[in-house]
């Protein structure tokens, strides 16, 4: 039996139990709107001290409300959430005294300052003294390859440039637990490998640190992280390091069809979904064609999807059968592909 | 370098660093963009010369003028107060600030007293800018019956308007409008009735007394009394019982400040007011 005060479990760095979060809805309501929307639902997560652990999810799935949870930013309002084994409702400063936050796209600093000033006085707010905060400034900017502009004002920095800053902030202060929140949103190719190989240099050599990274680029998740969850409409759906994902549709036969356009849209019967031993189908429009990925029960269904497609009056272009990604797992669990907004003003927007 | 361990400060030290991290922006950005010496003090001397010469014009007695002077550069304070620290909390939410601030060790009070220092070193050039270019132009004079009771008076009003500032601050956030349309609100209205162009007994007791709450207006008062001694149109009240008032509106203010920063960031938790932003 666990005694008050205990510590849920002394290895992890992330814990929580049936967390959720309701939001109040504000502003002006058409008839029959919710008044609440609910974020997150019943989330039960455990993140081991020096994991990095991704939180895999499409827009207004809950990843940020989760996080800014974790960060004390908001309360939940049911279930516990533990960092360090530090309560995030009652253990505040000792929290935010061990941890960093860095959000993909902010726009955080004084345009006036420059890139050395603005990172001096994040440092300072964390408590390092001068020599301190200087030399990891200047450390960090060489890290990240900018540090050839550290007495560039932000204002002048291009968006990917005062991005990279922002980055490095979250890990001046040398925290325990780092919440990144879509780091690499709205980078270019190049910035976003840099910051990728960052996080990966910070996990080699700080094995007891830890990082929690939402995204929504499959890729990102596959190749950063130890496990990662898949989320959805505030539910947690899956929670696996990505081979075993993978793995769970390794029975299954996965295509790409290119095909010509599948005309209007048939009655439920006359559907693809209809094809014995089609498990997922998910469609995306191109120029002048449709994209088909298909998820199969075995290789020999695609004779009758084939079929199919013929009585339906679309010729074949092209046809790949290949490995299950990430993005097979979502599709499969959750329905459609994770490019499909599902946000409705989530996270705080016009939320209370 | 990405395995360093680094040792950092907690308690006072902390509190003392992230003032003077969150004021330097404010100190270094009036030696960047010098514009505001043309805007900040060129503008507002104007609206006091001309104060000065409505007086005249309307044959209002010689003293007038110095209080004019006086209290156009205690203008600047205000508006240092309203501007650059009510509404400030607001716009650092608004730039994505405050989320930062807020996950941050580093209190918020202290982040909210590096507004204010910050804003001193520009406020109060401009003030002193105004009392010596008005007093050489319009030739005041001035007799202070004491030194040191002049700078303990202005200090504690100092204390006081700034502890009101970082109230404001937290109700501004709370109340989630746009901010300036509080800070307009309070603008002008409060010229009007802390005295800034006359003296506040002028406007009989009840009004004084109800303006009691904005400390210029006491401050003034007193500052008017130590430095043109013996006019027998100021005196509210006495210079020691304005002080006193003084003192306690400080030490309420400051508490208040306090107390509604922890306040607001408990219900900007709950509601989820912290992170959302307009966009």
């Amino acid at each position: 039996m666990k005694m008050e005060g205990e510590p849920m479990n002394a290895g992890l760095a992330i814990q929580t139990q049936d967390l959720g979060r309701v939001y109040k809805l504000r502003g002006p309501k058409q008839k029959g709107d919710p008044k609440t929307l609910i974020a997150l639902e019943g989330v039960n997560l455990e993140v081991h001290k020096g994991e990095l652990f991704g939180l895999l999810g499409p827009n207004g799935a809950g990843k940020t409300t989760l996080i800014k949870i974790l960060a004390t930013l908001l309360l939940p309002t049911s279930g516990t959430a533990l960092v360090e084994d530090l309560d995030v409702v009652r253990d505040v400063q000792e929290i935010r005294r061990r941890i960093s936050m860095v959000s993909g796209g902010e726009t955080s600093g004084y345009g006036l300052l420059t890139v050395q000033e603005n990172l001096w006085m994040f440092a300072r707010f964390y408590g390092l003294d001068n020599a301190t905060a200087r030399r990891r400034i200047d450390g960090l900017l060489e890290v990240v390859g900018i540090a050839d502009r550290k007495r560039t004002k932000i204002s002048d920095l291009s968006t990917g440039l005062r991005q990279k800053m922002n980055f490095i902030r979250g890990f001046i202060s040398d925290p325990n637990v780092v919440f990144l929140d879509e780091p690499t949103l709205g980078l270019d190719v190049t910035a976003a490998r840099d910051v990728r190989g960052f996080v990966k240099q910070w996990m080699k050599e700080n094995t007891d640190k830890t990082i929690l990274l939402t995204t929504h680029y499959m890729a990102e998740a596959d190749e950063l992280c130890d496990r990662l969850a898949i989320i959805d409409k505030g539910r947690l759906l899956a929670c696996d390091t990505p081979q075993n994902l993978k793995h769970r549709l390794q029975q299954d036969a996965i295509f790409n069809l290119k095909v010509g356009p599948l005309g209007p849209k048939p009655s439920r019967d006359d559907m693809l979904e209809a094809v014995p031993g089609v498990r997922q189908v998910s469609v995306a429009e191109q120029n002048g064609h449709t994209e088909l990925n298909l998820i199969l029960a075995q290789e020999d269904v695609l004779s009758g999807v084939l079929a199919h497609l013929n009585r339906r009056g679309s010729s074949l272009i092209s046809l790949e059968k290949r490995e299950p990604t990430l993005e097979d797992v979502f599709v499969n669990l959750v329905g459609r592909r994770l490019d499909v907004d599902t946000s409705h003003k989530e996270d705080g927007e016009n939320a209370q | 370098m990405l395995s360093e361990r680094v040792q950092r400060a907690t308690g006072w030290r902390l509190f003392w660093y992230t003032m003077w991290a969150r004021a330097y922006p404010r100190i270094i950005g009036s030696a960047r963009e010098k514009s505001w010496l043309f805007f900040e003090t060129v503008l507002p001397l104007m609206g006091t010369v001309s104060y000065v010469f409505v007086y005249r014009a309307i044959g209002a007695p010689e003293q007038f003028t110095g209080f004019v002077v006086m209290g156009g550069a205690m203008t600047a304070f205000w508006l240092n107060v309203l501007w650059s620290m009510a509404s400030q909390l607001y716009w650092d939410k608004d730039g994505g600030n405050l989320e930062l601030y807020v996950v941050s060790p580093g209190p918020l009070m202290a982040i909210l007293l590096g507004m204010a220092v910050g804003g001193i070193v520009m406020t109060a050039t401009r003030a002193t800018i105004i009392l010596v270019v008005c007093s050489l132009l319009f030739n005041v004079t001035y007799q202070v019956a004491s030194f040191p009771l002049l700078i303990i008076v202005f200090a504690v009003t100092m204390v006081a308007l700034y502890g009101l500032g970082m109230m404001f601050a937290s109700v501004f956030l709370a109340a989630g409008r746009e901010a300036w349309h509080i800070s307009n609100l309070l603008q002008e209205p409060v010229y009007l009735v802390s005295g800034f162009y006359f003296p506040i007994k002028s406007l009989g007791v009840w009004v004084a007394t109800f303006a009691s709450v904005i400390p210029l207006t006491l401050g003034m008062d007193a500052m008017r009394q130590l430095i043109f001694a013996g006019d027998p149109t100021l005196g509210f009240l006495s210079v020691e019982v304005e002080l006193v008032v003084l003192v306690v509106l400080a030490v309420v203010f400051v508490f208040s400040a306090m107390k509604m920063l922890a306040l607001l960031e408990e219900k900007g938790r709950r509601e989820g007011r912290l992170i959302e932003r307009r966009r």
